[in-house]
């Protein structure tokens, strides 16, 4: 839930248009909704009922930041879509999400795998973020990236203990960790709008957070037991809406009751 | 009536008569939590983890969905000594017949009237 | 199995311990777990909370098909943090049964082969997204007035757990008829897929969320009657229930009957209509007919959920045995490098290895 100076935030934004904060908006909010999405698929179905609430925690978290974005996004691009409009009423090509966060859950050491990238690269990415111009905005940043912090915390916890549980469970993570790796470049991408957003302060790049992200990671990594990988190829395209083949499910889940009843109120 | 029992922790495990976990199952962590600033830590309930880092995410998760506390501990469920009444009576007679430990027993600083009760218990 | 002093004396006079518990209950005083308790009185509270705390976890499934799929972020919220709570009043509960000398693994497993069960209610399923409303606004109304009453029972930790339960599930029945009437104030097509989860879910909840008629009134024959309140004497005198089943349905009969009306909805029980005489509503009563159909000639839900756990539970079995192999290695490591053990604090820093006070056997 949005807390008052977020939503005095969102609101200040109404005139202001700014379609390339609004595009980058749009990716952070789709990367949290979708991620958190995944993570929905999860309860009721994890390795303790402990787990199932500590997933839950982190899925509320994510689409509770999925939310303000999306609605700041709608405000800045000039179309006014509200949150739920952005959510629910777009096709699958229009999602801006990296593919990492759409990736099916897998197994356990999958799913911590992809988090343990997705929360290193956030905590950073939020937290530059929380140093630009735009207080509200800022402030956001702070706010996300504390909440993130514990997801790290979360992934960080769970990689050294599959690492170094037993032989099976390291087999697992060392293969979750080489299945997401190619997938993580992309969520240091960036495109001239972006380069332009940083050089004026508004929303920082998420390029020059690459190196600090190898070494936090690594450092889990090795005192996980475990090898940084190192792959031959890297996927692209989820920022230009091209998805896997998994994603187009996704979607039809996530907007199935919204579509069987138009023009309905929830 | 209130005996020491950690919430966590079986009956049949008391201090003093160990019983050894079966192989696999996360040990008891009893949880405290500091619910605002002038207050001591509070004993809120138990979780199970294998390891303490795991029990203070866990006890993280579950006792702190509302209302966000400013300190945290897990204490190893089997690491807290207890007595109760059943089984250590001498521990649990020190305050009775012991009425002059309360104020009012005495007579009051404001009136010259003597207390209720008197001095002849 | 109750701590060791009392059976001492139990040797001296049989009656002495009893005596004490009575006595003790009778005051309106709380049991705590060390104290000596008869085992039929410690065999109940086990059933009972085993199945609550089943109840809470097997209850997570029906509304936790809907959180992929909630038709706005807010309504998805709202979800994942009920779901969410459903799984934390689960681990209460588990706790406050370990506390009766079980372990929670052992309620597990015997949940995962069969020999304990959930309530009944969530044998059904949940075809709709007006079914999470229905379930949240009908059973969770139910059991907030059968839990209500639990926060007070003699065994303190589970009143204890009832209360933490309590305070916290107070948003779920209203989050729940919330949802039910946005529906209702939307389409046609919306309000239709309220009334039809509504159909579906009032026997379910009217009938299995209180149990079986125990009395003439609530509609059992004399004979039922007679068994069924013989138990629930049992209960109510050991302070475990306060009321009766059907004591506890009436009022949740007269709790949503004026609500449905609100929302415009109707209860499919023609039945129901108010009884100015009484007080209270008039309904069907749930007889053992009634309650038997409740609970459906098919069992292919009751069986799916338990699939759906135990598929978890193996699935995650992995994990578990990495988790418990790493606690097993870092204490070793430790207790080579002599650390020593201590409350664990969280953000200071202090969190070190394993705990070497544990005394094994």
């Amino acid at each position: 839930m949005a807390t008052t100076t977020e939503r005095a935030a969102a609101t200040e934004a109404d005139g202001r248009t700014d379609p390339r904060l609004a595009v980058q908006l749009l990716r952070l909010g789709d990367d949290a909704l979708v991620l958190g999405q995944r993570l929905c698929q999860w309860i009721t179905r994890a390795p303790t009922i402990e787990e199932d609430l500590a997933l839950s925690n982190i899925a509320l978290d994510l689409v509770g930041q999925a939310r303000l974005l999306l609605t700041l996004a709608g405000r800045l691009d000039g179309t006014g879509r509200d949150e739920d409009d952005l959510a629910f009423a777009r096709t699958d090509r229009e999602f801006t999400n990296a593919l990492l966060t759409e990736l099916p859950n897998g197994d356990f050491a999958a799913t911590v795998a992809r988090q343990l990238v997705y929360t290193h690269y956030a905590v950073a990415y939020y937290r530059a973020l929380g140093d630009c111009a735009d207080p509200e905005l800022a402030a956001f940043g702070q706010r996300a990236a504390k909440e993130i912090a514990f997801h790290r915390l979360h992934a960080d916890t769970w990689t050294e203990r599959l690492g170094l549980g037993t032989a099976e469970s390291a087999r697992r993570m060392q293969e979750g960790l080489d299945h997401v790796w190619p997938y993580t470049a992309e969520l240091f991408d960036e495109d001239d709008p972006v380069r332009d957003l940083a050089a004026a302060g508004t929303a920082p790049s998420p390029a020059p957070l690459r190196p600090g992200w190898e070494r936090s990671t690594t450092e889990v990594i090795t005192r996980a037991g475990l090898t940084v990988p190192s792959p031959r190829w890297r996927a692209r395209g989820g920022r230009a809406g091209l998805h896997t083949e998994e994603f187009a499910s996704l979607v039809a889940e996530l907007q199935s009751v919204r579509r069987q009843f138009p023009g309905g109120t929830w | 009536m209130s005996s020491g029992q950690p919430e966590g922790v079986p009956a049949a495990r008391t201090v003093g008569a160990p019983e050894a976990r079966p192989e696999g199952v996360p040990a008891s962590w009893e949880v405290f939590l500091r619910p605002r600033r002038g207050l001591s830590h509070q004993h809120v309930g138990s979780v199970r983890a294998y390891d303490p880092d795991t029990a203070l995410l866990r006890a993280r998760d579950l006792y702190t969905r509302r209302g966000d506390p400013l300190s945290l501990w897990v204490v190893r469920s089997d690491a807290v000594h207890t007595a109760s009444p059943d089984e250590r009576d001498p521990y649990f007679a020190n305050a009775r017949h012991k009425p002059y430990r309360y104020p009012q027993q005495f007579v009051p600083l404001t009136t010259e009237r003597s207390p209720d009760g008197g001095h002849d218990d | 199995m109750s701590a060791t002093g009392p059976a001492d004396t139990a040797a001296a006079g049989e009656d002495e311990p009893t005596a004490r518990f009575e006595a003790l209950v009778g005051a309106g005083e709380a049991v705590e777990p060390r104290d000596w308790m008869p085992d039929g009185y410690r065999r109940m509270v086990l059933r009972q909370l085993a199945q609550h705390a089943h109840s809470e976890i097997i209850g997570m499934q029906p509304e936790g098909a809907w959180l992929t799929r909630a038709p706005s972020l807010h309504r998805k919220s709202v979800l994942i943090a009920k779901v969410q709570d459903e799984a934390g009043h689960g681990l209460y509960l588990y706790s406050a049964a370990e506390t009766l000398g079980v372990d929670r693994a052992d309620l597990l497993d015997a949940l995962h082969q069969g020999r304990q069960r959930a309530s009944a209610t969530f044998d059904h399923p949940a075809l709709t997204w007006a079914d999470t409303g229905t379930i949240a606004w009908l059973t969770d109304g139910a059991a907030v007035i059968n839990q209500a009453p639990l926060c007070r029972t003699s065994y303190g930790p589970y009143a204890r757990a009832m209360r933490r339960v309590c305070q916290e599930e107070a948003f779920h029945v209203r989050q729940g008829y919330d949802l039910m009437r946005a529906l209702c104030e939307g389409t046609p097509a919306q309000k239709a897929m309220a009334q039809d989860a509504v159909d579906r879910w009032w026997l379910p909840a009217v009938a299995l969320m209180f149990g079986p008629p125990d009395t003439e009134a609530g509609g059992a024959d004399a004979r039922t009657a007679a068994v069924g309140a013989a138990v629930s004497r049992r209960a109510m005198a050991w302070g475990i229930k306060r009321h009766t089943n059907d004591e506890l349905r009436a009022r949740f009969v007269d709790s949503c009957v004026p609500q449905a009306e609100r929302l415009g909805l109707t209860l499919p029980d023609p039945a129901i209509r108010w009884n100015e005489e009484r007080g209270h509503y008039d309904f069907t009563p749930v007889d053992w007919d009634v309650y038997r159909r409740a609970l459906g000639e098919d069992t292919h839900w009751a069986r799916q959920r338990v699939a759906h756990r135990r598929a978890a539970h193996e699935d995650g079995a992995w994990v578990r045995e990495a988790a418990a192999a790493y606690a097993a290695r870092t204490r070793d490591a430790d207790a080579a490098a002599g650390q020593d053990a201590g409350a664990h604090e969280h953000g200071h820093g202090q969190e070190h290895g394993q705990d070497r006070t544990e005394v094994r056997a």
